[in-house]
């Protein structure tokens, strides 16, 4: 689904990524761990084409993000607040998003409704505008809407950062459901060792820009990454 | 610490995204400076004698002190719509060993090094030197030019009270105009002879410096005013307090006749009524529309063709001007998600485009009442309407891929009461001044209708490459995504 060739991205010849060869297939839910300035976020940038790489490419579903738009109406994400527009209530950010997605407003209804749960009465029907939400209602409602029109690929920065317990473990199993039941190409990133683990078939670390892990996810996982973020690696 | 926070603005200045617009603005601002410099140069050498020849029985310095009152009235008003308190960014400051009283001092000192503090001393300086080589009692004169100095600071910390005040308020101008029109009426219609007391006044703080200590008095009182005002904003929660507002919502089904830039369309009306920055430029259409009535009530400026076409681009286009110069900058807070976003470029322009347009032509009809004065001003104003809707709305949309700052709409910014200075204006005076420019050639050459001819063909023409204009506009947004990305991301 999503191909990475010989991607590098340099601020003033600084590199920053330097993926030589990346395959994402479909349907996989794709964890991305790694130190902060390990380039997690600059390589989901890439892939939205928010920022240009320096050489190379990514394809998603066979169309280069860079040079086509039409990646867009398959794909979705959220990355950080400033995905919400803030003058607008939590209904009218996903009837909006919902309708550049070509969804009307009772595909939207209908959707949401399944996280009534997720939301815990805290977002909709609220009569308040996203900006006067808290951070983490911001961030329900934020990937909540890159779940609207059935995106074939989502895409979520640090999705569990944030959020209380309940939630968390409520994200968890709506990622689990994406990826399995419904053959979603999830792409996670996160500095919760374990709940990557618990939720990720595949685990990729990034080290200053590179890639250093690729792991299937199993019971040994959790411990394997904690062995190299503490540095006392076993061989 | 003084230094240590000028070393910050200054950084802040030059590594902002910015930059480089910021940089051609100050030296346009810089020329109008020298402008107004000259001005007042000018008036104050020429105020004796002038006064000398009007009045050639009375003390000219009597005589202007008479007019101190309106000064203050016009200043008060010129400054509320132009100076603003400097802007810094405290919250960073505030965890800080700083004292918060030393933020606030720095922010009211700086202010008092306004341009707009030093302009009346190039009028007041020349005139106290007439004044003393016309063998007039030095002290006396000195003493003068300081009571002038101290109102010019009075009138500094007192515009920032109003426009505190009045930041609260929906119609931010109306506290101002009520203020300075009671003030002016009272005087006027003899109800409170302000002036005559005012004159007396300052003829008194000149005759015996003891009296110095009135406004000197004033003025500390207006200064801790000010301070309270400031050091009461300084803590978190005064801004971060959700000031929940109650959610107006409408269902602006109406704009679906507008087809696939509907959801844009609604965003946008959304944008402009739920946040307080852009509303105000709604308010300013009242303002702009009402700007005629300064000049055609006037038989001074009935011959005048070509003020007819500046006018009427002002009238018919003030809200493009205002709205348009900040496109795509209003959408700066969520400008990656829309770019991630299943949406083309072209419809997210031609919302903006049809805003704008909509609101010339229902600028153009309000406007229709200036009929009165002539049916050559509504001539005048629909050649204007046209025009606008044909060039300038595409300039404008052309300029927005130049911009590179952020507008922060959710207004968490300490001490940013309105947010739009006179930069604002700058920017519109070529939009203005172009077609004023355009008219006033062909109606001296040829005439009024050739004129007229000429702007309505300009405007036409741009309506017909429409396609064509907005494609090439489309392209110009294309190739400064990137840069606009990483801009928007920028905190100032």
């Amino acid at each position: 689904m999503i191909t990475t060739t010989n991607l590098t991205k340099k601020y003033n010849s600084n590199p920053v990524l330097n993926i030589e060869s990346l395959e994402i297939p479909k349907g996989q839910s794709f964890g991305l761990v790694g130190n902060n300035g390990a380039g997690k976020t600059t390589y989901f940038s890439l892939l939205l084409d928010l920022i240009q790489p320096t050489t190379g490419y990514i394809k998603n579903n066979d169309i280069q993000v860079n040079l086509s738009e039409d990646w867009k109406p398959f794909t979705s994400s959220f990355i950080d607040e400033s995905f919400l527009i803030g003058y607008l209530t939590a209904e009218e950010y996903f009837y909006f998003i919902g309708e550049l997605r070509g969804q009307n407003k009772a595909d939207v209804d209908a959707l949401v409704a399944t996280f009534e749960d997720f939301f815990h009465g805290e977002i909709l029907g609220q009569k308040k505008y996203l900006r006067d939400l808290s951070k983490g209602n911001q961030k329900k409602a934020g990937i909540v809407a890159a779940l609207i029109g059935n995106p074939e690929v989502i895409i979520l920065d640090e999705p569990f950062a944030n959020l209380d317990p309940t939630t968390q473990i409520k994200l968890k199993q709506i990622v689990k459901d994406l990826a399995q039941e419904q053959g979603v190409t999830v792409l996670i990133s996160s500095h919760d060792l374990m709940h990557v683990t618990d939720v990720c078939e595949r685990i990729v670390v990034l080290e200053k820009g590179e890639v250093v892990k690729d792991i299937v996810t199993s019971q040994a996982t959790l411990k394997e990454l904690e062995a190299h973020f503490a540095g006392t690696e076993i061989i | 610490m003084i230094k240590r926070f000028l070393d910050l603005e200054w950084k802040q200045f030059t590594r902002s995204a910015s930059f480089g617009k910021s940089v051609a603005l100050k030296i346009v601002m810089a020329f109008f400076a020298l402008y107004f410099v000259a001005m007042f140069l000018i008036m104050g050498i020429a105020m004796y004698p002038l006064l000398k020849k009007v009045f050639p029985e009375s003390d000219p310095l009597i005589m202007f002190n008479g007019f101190i009152f309106f000064w203050i009235l016009g200043d008060l008003v010129i400054r509320f719509f132009f100076q603003k308190l400097p802007v810094m960014s405290v919250k960073p400051l505030l965890t800080l060993p700083i004292k918060r009283g030393k933020v606030v001092n720095f922010v009211l000192g700086k202010s008092a090094l306004s341009f707009f503090n030093f302009l009346p001393l190039f009028a007041i300086i020349p005139f106290g030197v007439t004044l003393i080589l016309k063998d007039y009692n030095v002290s006396v004169v000195i003493v003068w030019m300081l009571t002038i100095v101290l109102i010019t600071l009075i009138n500094n910390f007192l515009n920032f009270i109003i426009e505190s005040l009045s930041a609260k308020t929906e119609l931010s101008f109306l506290p101002i105009i009520l203020f300075a029109g009671s003030l002016f009426a009272l005087n006027h219609f003899q109800i409170i002879n302000i002036a005559e007391v005012l004159s007396n006044g300052i003829q008194a703080i000149s005759n015996n410096p003891l009296f110095l200590v009135v406004p000197i008095l004033v003025l500390i009182g207006l200064y801790l005013y000010n301070f309270k005002i400031l050091r009461a904003k300084l803590f978190l929660d005064s801004s971060l307090k959700s000031k929940t507002q109650e959610v107006n919502a409408s269902n602006l089904e109406w704009t679906k006749k507008f087809g696939d830039i509907a959801p844009f369309m609604q965003l946008d009306l959304k944008l402009l009524w739920r946040n307080k920055r852009p509303k105000s430029s709604v308010w300013m259409l009242l303002m702009g529309l009402l700007y005629g009535l300064f000049f055609y009530p006037n038989p001074m400026y009935q011959d005048k063709e070509f003020l007819f076409a500046f006018v009427g681009i002002f009238v018919t286009g003030i809200f493009l001007i205002n709205f348009g110069q900040f496109i795509p900058a209003w959408d700066s807070g969520y400008y990656k998600m829309l770019m991630s976003q299943n949406i083309k470029y072209k419809q997210y322009l031609k919302s903006k485009y049809t805003l704008m347009t909509l609101s010339v032509i229902i600028l153009f009809v309000l406007s229709i009442p200036y009929v009165y004065f002539g049916w050559k001003i509504l001539l005048a104003h629909f050649a204007a309407a046209v025009y606008n809707i044909g060039v300038n709305t595409y300039v404008i949309l052309l300029g927005g891929s130049f911009n590179r700052k952020k507008i922060d709409l959710n207004q968490r910014a300490a001490f940013n009461f309105q947010g739009t200075g006179a930069v604002q204006w700058i920017i519109g005076f070529p939009l203005m001044l172009l077609p004023m420019g355009i008219f006033a050639i062909f109606n001296f050459a040829f005439n009024f209708e050739i004129g007229i001819l000429v702007l309505i063909l300009l405007g036409v023409t741009g309506i017909i490459f429409h396609q064509k204009i907005m494609k090439l506009i489309t392209k110009r947004y294309l190739a400064s995504k990137y840069k606009m990305i990483a801009a928007f991301d920028q905190d100032n």
